[in-house]
């Protein structure tokens, strides 16, 4: 089966005053039909450059320099404007953490959405309002009519968000990048978020790459997990996997950096020191100067290896799994 | 023993007056009224020295504000904060000076709680200076002790802030803090803006200056984990008023309160494979207008009649424990 | 009891970010980089080294009665005088070297410009700080005779003050830091407020340190960029509110003539023919106008995405 989008060695570089910084620097994945990718990573980490670049959302001094994204059979990277703006919000739609960055604050929501749903198709006003109706409905928004009248400012966040991802949901698109679409909202609020994100991906067959910070929530979301550090993917696999026997040094120093995986009272275990900046790679692994497994070997850049089916890792020297996986061949 | 820090009462009200035309709009018979906040409502919470009291809620429950009138950057509008044993709004002078600088505050966001135009060592070095604790020719060796503390490099401290991390920044901030010998911290959400690895290092940092320095925290979060790793008691805020409190373990192996039994419930854990995520329906009532009787009831599974009147206080159902909860009444 | 290890922390190379502003060569180097900014800046350059150094460069002082020669009286530009000097941009009707008497007259003009400005900054950063930190009353009081202030035309406020107070180069001085304090109060008043709610500030004030203290030192150092942006535009508005004042014949005495006095002198020979006596000292007004405007424009640029970063 192919792929729905193949991301394969994209490169992403801000070409600034102090130098390049290489946000996105080799990143390959793939993604399929209905499949929910959790891309993890801190900041600096590049996990929200690789989905503004798939969608090439990169604005000066930024600027994809290599790379293929393949999205049903096209380049979205080198294809025209007219093109990708045809893709953009029908096929491949995305979702904000801030959701004032898709809603404009001087027009009311009826607007907004009918304006979205036109751009695509060519509808009356009449059947545009219907399909706005249908998809508030979807996302959880009961009595439709009141909010399509109001304008963003007075919803409370969380149904600002619910409105974003129902613009998102217009056009029944193929792929959703969602750029921690639940990070600035509160516990309660992000589960219901969560929920009906679930219930949405679920029915529909729509794919998604959610990124995020928080291990927590992908991990309960996602069907497969991509974890990066200084712009590159360090580790990816099955959701389930990636959690329970993590390959990567670092993701496993994430992991059990949180504080619910420590005893109470019990200093945490922590990784030493900070992230690099991607103006200044230290050579070879980026890793090295924080990882304990870090040696001689790493001055060289690991390549991503698959150690089982399904999940690879970037690294010299892995944790790997005991008891019986199978070897590839 | 006298708690370090006793709230009794405390509320905080901000109130939006009316201007001269909703005055005369008034006059003229519109329903034009002031709006209030109840920012905080009728707080009674006692801190004992050396504990870690852990302040949990979400947006609009008023933790912050009370963290806020605890550290002395807000009166309240009523009630009374006491701190070993004194009325801090009554002291005046030099009294009123020492106990300000006895409870300090360590801030959320790492980029603005720091003057930019200062160097760490002004920052640091200020106050101290300024209050006498330290001459001015032993400042210099006092900030490079400070910073030593905090696990910052002594000899960085004629940097500015822009050139360090957040993390290195929130450290600053600590550093800034610990400098003039205070024996009670806020930390408000002091780690909320930190990504998980840099979040462990502070969080570490934080329980070591505790058992080095004898310190007390009250530690504000939205963050249940790390609330639970750190405190020894934890208290809940829904809407400004305590709707729960207890020992850390207590509270999180069986809550007693339908709120702090929904936070619980829905904070996503690292686990492996799928779930489903249970939730509570509804928004978070905006605090100008919160719900009548028990602020909780539009939202809560097991509300009934008398939720919707009579406000639920806060009442002991075991040793150490509270909680404000009709619910318990007819248990009983 | 000191924990003295250090985390592991790995220290080396801290975050960079840029500075608040930028450093002072970064903001030169940006000015320079823009042609007109660059020649606005060597006018101002020209004409502060000119003013500066009047008793040095200029042929003749034009206050020196007896040095003047009325048979020199009314020489167009290139001429020469008796004596066989050149006196390149002409003589007045009394024998006054233009050159020498632009070359003072931008004295009087930048300095009582340059003062008023600098008081006037002082007095309006005070105000305005004050106003934002305090809020309540004092903001309210202190906005409001701002605004009174600035309802009337400034022209008019200075009117009326020297009307009252008479001639005299300090009266001249404190009209004009009376008629701009205001602007300045309104501007950093803006900024302050939002320094205000920053929490830098309530940590100032959780360290119980005194309100002068933290105006001054916390909140003062953060409000200065759009100032600078501002104050550098108005000292061209000085300049010339100034020169009308002269030029109307209450500004400066005829003792210590700026470039308004001198053009005012001039302004009955404008038809007559001999122009250079109000032509020459306009121009010059002009030249360092533009200059300090040019100037300003591109400051504010610079300083301003900046501050958005």
């Amino acid at each position: 089966m192919t792929a729905l989008l193949q991301v394969e060695n994209l490169a992403t570089h801000y070409f600034t005053g102090d130098g390049v910084a290489k946000a996105v620097d080799g990143v390959s994945f793939s993604l399929n039909k209905g499949e929910i990718l959790g891309l993890v990573g801190e900041s600096g980490s590049g996990k929200t450059c690789t989905g503004f670049s798939i969608l090439r959302l990169i604005d000066a001094p930024g600027r994809i320099v290599s790379g293929r994204v393949m999205f049903d059979g096209q380049d979205l990277a080198s294809l025209d404007t007219a093109a990708l703006r045809a893709i953009r919000g029908k096929r491949i739609a995305m979702i904000f953490q801030d959701p004032m960055m898709t809603l404009n604050p001087v027009l009311r929501i009826d607007t907004q959405m009918v304006e979205a749903v036109r751009a695509h198709s060519k509808v009356s006003c009449k059947a545009a309002l219907d399909r706005c109706r249908q998809v508030l409905a979807m996302v959880g928004i009961p009595a439709p009519e009141e909010r399509l009248a109001s304008y963003p400012h007075h919803f409370s966040g969380g149904m600002r968000q619910r409105v974003a991802i129902a613009i998102a949901l217009l056009h029944e698109p193929d792929l959703i990048i969602a750029d921690e679409p639940t990070t600035a909202l509160d516990v309660t609020i992000q589960a219901q978020i969560l929920a009906e994100v679930q219930k949405l991906c679920a029915d529909t067959g729509t794919a998604m790459i959610w990124i995020s910070h928080d291990l927590a929530v992908v991990s309960a979301l996602a069907d497969r997990i991509a974890v990066m550090y200084a712009g590159r993917i360090v580790e990816q696999g099955r959701a389930a996997e990636v959690i329970e026997a993590p390959l990567h040094p670092y993701t496993r120093g994430l992991m059990d950096s949180v504080p619910s995986r420590n005893t109470r009272g019990t200093p945490l275990r922590q990784i030493p020191g900070m992230a690099p900046s991607t103006l200044d790679l230290p050579k070879g692994c980026s890793f090295r100067p924080r990882c304990p497994r870090g040696d001689g070997a790493c001055l060289s850049q690991p390549p991503e290896v698959e150690h089982y089916p399904g999940a690879s890792a970037r690294c010299f020297h892995p944790h790997m799994r005991e008891a019986t996986a199978e070897m590839p061949a | 023993m006298t708690p370090i820090i006793d709230m009794s009462g405390v509320t905080k009200r901000f109130v939006r007056e009316l201007d001269a035309a909703e005055k005369i709009a008034r006059r003229l018979g519109a329903k034009v009224e002031e709006r209030t906040v109840h920012a905080v409502e009728d707080v009674n919470l006692k801190v004992a020295r050396g504990e870690v009291l852990g302040l949990v809620g979400e947006s609009g429950c008023g933790k912050s504000t009370l963290g806020r009138m605890v550290a002395g950057l807000m009166t309240p509008s009523a009630g009374a904060i006491r701190f070993r044993g004194k009325d801090v709004a009554g002291l005046k002078g030099k009294d009123a000076r020492e106990a300000a600088l006895k409870v300090q505050m360590i801030f959320q966001d790492p980029m603005s709680s720091l003057n930019p135009r200062l160097r760490v060592e002004t920052i640091v070095g200020e106050a101290p200076q300024v209050h006498g604790i330290v001459p001015r020719s032993e400042r210099d060796a006092y900030v490079a002790d400070m910073l030593t503390y905090v696990g910052l490099d002594p000899a960085m401290r004629r940097r500015y802030p822009h050139q360090f991390s957040g993390g290195q920044r929130q450290r600053i901030g600590i550093a800034r803090a610990l400098a003039v010998r205070p024996d009670f911290l806020v930390c408000d959400e002091s780690v909320a803006a930190l990504d998980v690895s840099i979040q462990a290092q502070v969080l570490n940092l934080f329980m070591r200056l505790r058992e080095a320095f004898d310190l007390t925290y009250m530690f504000i979060s939205h963050d249940l984990g790390v609330v639970e790793h750190i405190s020894n008691r934890i208290a809940i805020m829904y809407l400004g008023r305590i709707v729960e409190e207890g020992p850390t373990e207590a509270i999180f192996g069986g809550a007693n309160h339908p709120y702090t039994q929904a936070l619980l419930a829905e904070r996503p854990v690292i686990a492996p494979g799928k779930r489903k995520f249970s939730t509570i329906k509804g928004e978070i009532p905006s605090p100008l207008s919160p719900p009548p009787g028990c602020h909780f009831h539009p939202r809560c599974p097991h509300a009934f009649a008398r939720c919707k009147v009579e406000r639920p206080a806060l009442k002991e159902i075991a040793p150490g424990r509270k909680s404000a909860c009709h619910l318990n009444d007819k248990a009983a | 009891m000191s924990d003295t290890a250090l985390d592991s922390v790995n220290l080396d190379e801290p975050a960079r970010g840029a500075r608040p502003g930028g450093s002072l060569k970064r903001i030169l180097a940006r000015l320079f980089e823009d042609r007109l900014a660059l020649i606005g800046f060597a006018l101002v350059a020209i004409t502060a080294v000119a003013a500066i150094a009047a008793p040095l460069i200029a042929p003749q002082n034009p206050y020196d009665l007896a040095g003047l020669d009325i048979m020199d009286g009314g020489l167009a530009p290139g001429s020469q005088s008796m004596a066989g000097k050149t006196y390149w941009l002409g003589t007045d009707e009394q024998g006054r070297d233009m050159l020498s008497a632009i070359v003072y007259g931008l004295r009087v003009s930048l300095y009582v410009a340059g003062s008023a400005t600098l008081i006037a900054l002082a007095v309006g950063m005070a105000m305005g700080i004050s106003a934002a930190y305090f809020g309540r009353f004092a903001d309210t009081a202190i906005m409001r005779i701002a605004d009174l202030q600035l309802g009337f035309p400034p022209i008019l406020i200075a009117l009326i003050l020297l009307a009252v107070l008479g001639r005299g180069i300090d009266k001249v001085i404190l009209a004009l830091v009376l008629t701009q304090w205001a602007y300045y109060a309104r501007v950093v008043r803006g900024s302050a407020l939002v320094e205000n709610q920053k929490d830098y500030v309530a940590a100032a004030r959780c360290l119980a340190l005194s309100d002068i203290r933290i105006m001054a030192r916390h909140l003062l150092p953060n409000c200065l960029p759009p100032l600078i942006v501002v104050a550098t535009v108005q000292i061209a508005h000085a300049i010339s509110l100034e020169a009308t004042l002269s030029f109307l014949g209450v500004g400066v005495p005829i003792t210590e003539p700026s470039l308004g006095l001198l053009i005012a002198n001039g302004y009955d020979y404008l038809l007559s023919g001999r122009y250079w006596v109000a032509v020459f000292p306009g121009v010059a007004l002009l030249l360092i106008i533009v200059g300090v405007n040019l100037v300003g424009d591109r400051l504010r640029d610079i300083l301003n995405p900046r501050l958005q970063k």
